[in-house]
């Protein structure tokens, strides 16, 4: 009986934050200023937390390997990806790609995986960085 | 002049957006004071199309859609439609990919409750309990980043089995979490079993009795606080639950009475947490060698589906409570003819009439959380005075800081 949190909110006074501080430890002043330093050299990005194995990350594609059978199309659930007629190659729109990998576990040439790439944050849902060919 | 004194009641409609409710729902109160006098539920603010788009798919894309219908059913959606199917057309899985699938369940179990524990708790105003559950749902959602390849989508079913197995590489990192749950549920138990404000805000309140739930048809932990046996996974056990040996959790387990308060269903979720650990630690131990999948090749899955007629139900105890697919083939089209859903809140709606009659304007968000709706969307109540055609608005702040008052009021 009485307030069973007490204790607890006490504790936690002296225990450090969980928060992994991504992308810098400090709130930059100004975030694009931020990003160009770190593009220069700079300053530091501060990581973010390691995926685990396995993780379904930004879609990886040998070009060399494909045979262009188009099951990969078949079972899509979004539509992510458009068939290239003159190259019988495919083309991925990640802005689309709901990362479920069954275009992995159907590829029979074993063409496509998965990396751990997850920062895919991007005003042009077009753009060249959310574009796999 | 009348010597007859004219009493009114005022109407207070909630919805159709809420953060109480999972669907837009639209209630419309009759509010006499502070007291709920009547209410009325009407549904269907919310069409997705989800059914629709699913009969131009095939079974393999629609798992991916069935996935997104709900963002915390992130994995009894997709399996029960995939039980569906291969009830359809007569598809037998593989004894470890049932295992697999246990685990999977019952840790999206332990997620969803455990969310909703601290959603309750916030929305009596205990915000520390929010973050002390929380927290613990975090090592939950890790372990099924490792196992799933993500913590929220796990993409894990297909059709006759699982995709990713649960290999000797992965037992310690389960076992460890199984652990900390174990450890840490004391916590939890004393932070909401025993705490005075919790008690004071949930026991007696938003009451379904055992009649009311058995005659709405209420389904998972709302009509098991109230005492009724009802649970999919020990009525028509599927998967590998007849191995597991389930049994109904309903709160005099612990409490040694049923009072079918919030309380009860506080306690019902807790009970099934620990249940939920439980089963995981036995499906691990139990785990038969075998195939993962019953047909790995994907197109002749596919074109024996196009080929076969059938129809089939897929039912499954989801966290909260049972979910229902029914799909159908023609033996034509490799999409399905006919694929309906039945989500559990569908069937928990109607239990809030009785529930929400004669409570106070600051249980309302308790009250209708405590069926475990999803909690998203803004919140926003509008009050309107019929007499003098006055509107104001209550939105989410003043609706929460009522219920915070309330609860300040009480311990006084």
């Amino acid at each position: 009986m009485g307030f069973s949190m007490l204790g607890p909110v006490f504790r936690q006074m002296f225990k450090k934050p969980w928060t992994n501080k991504f992308p810098a430890k400090y709130q930059p002043n100004n975030t694009t200023d931020f990003l160009k330093a770190v593009a220069e050299g700079k300053a530091k990005i501060n990581p973010p937390i390691a995926t685990p194995k396995g993780f379904r990350g930004k879609i990886k594609y040998d070009t060399e390997k494909c045979i262009g059978c188009k099951l990969c199309i078949r079972v899509c659930p979004c539509g992510a990806i458009e068939f290239k007629e003159k190259e019988k190659k495919v083309k991925f729109y990640l802005a689309r790609c709901c990362f479920c990998s069954q275009c992995n576990d159907v590829c029979p040439t074993k063409c496509i995986s998965m990396s751990d790439e997850f920062l895919l944050a991007e005003a042009d849902p077009y753009a060249k960085e959310l574009i796999v060919e | 002049m009348s010597s007859e004194t004219t009493q009114t009641t005022y109407q207070l409609p909630i919805g159709p957006i809420h953060p109480a409710l999972k669907e837009p729902v639209m209630f419309k109160f009759e509010i006499d004071g502070e007291r709920i006098v009547d209410v009325d539920v009407e549904l269907g603010h919310v069409h997705r199309a989800i059914e629709w788009t699913g009969m131009r798919r095939n079974p393999i894309q629609i798992i991916y859609l069935a996935e997104r219908i709900c963002g915390i059913c992130s994995f009894v959606h997709p399996m029960a439609f995939c039980r569906a199917v291969e009830n359809a057309v007569d598809i037998e899985v593989p004894e470890r990919a049932d295992y697999i699938r246990v685990v999977h369940g019952e840790l999206e179990r332990i997620c969803s409750h455990l969310l909703w524990a601290g959603v309750a708790a916030h929305e009596i105003g205990f915000d520390t309990v929010l973050y002390l559950t929380w927290e613990m749902r975090e090592k939950a959602l890790d372990l099924t980043e490792y196992l799933t390849g993500n913590r929220v989508t796990k993409a894990i079913l297909t059709i006759g089995g699982v995709r990713r197995d649960i290999t000797s590489e992965h037992i310690p990192k389960i076992s460890e979490t199984i652990n900390y749950f174990n450890k840490n549920f004391i916590k939890l138990k004393r932070a909401f079993l025993e705490d005075k404000t919790v008690k004071m805000r949930s026991q007696g309140v938003g009451i379904l009795t055992y009649d009311d739930a058995l005659k709405l048809c209420a389904v998972g932990p709302t009509t098991r606080a109230s005492g009724v046996k009802k649970d999919v996974r020990a009525d028509q056990p599927y998967a590998a639950y007849s191995d597991l040996g389930i049994d109904y959790t309903t709160p005099d387990l612990l409490t040694g009475e049923v009072n079918g308060d919030v309380y009860d269903r506080i306690v019902t979720r807790l009970l099934e947490v620990k249940q939920s650990l439980e089963i995981i630690q036995k499906a691990i131990d139990q785990m038969p060698a075998g195939d993962l999948v019953s047909e790995p090749k994907i197109p002749k899955l596919l074109n024996y589906i196009k080929k076969t007629p059938g129809e089939g139900v897929g039912r499954d105890e989801a966290p909260r409570g049972e979910v229902i697919h029914y799909v159908k083939f023609d033996g034509e089209n490799e999409h399905p003819y006919t694929w309906k859903v039945r989500a559990s809140t569908y069937a928990n709606i109607l239990p809030w009439i009785p529930m929400l009659k004669g409570e106070q304007i600051a249980d309302i968000p308790i009250v209708a959380a405590s069926t475990d709706p999803c909690m998203s969307c803004t919140n926003r109540v509008g009050v309107v005075n019929n007499k003098t055609n006055q509107k104001m608005m209550l939105d989410k702040e003043t609706l929460h800081k009522l219920s915070i008052e309330k609860t300040r009021r009480l311990m006084r």
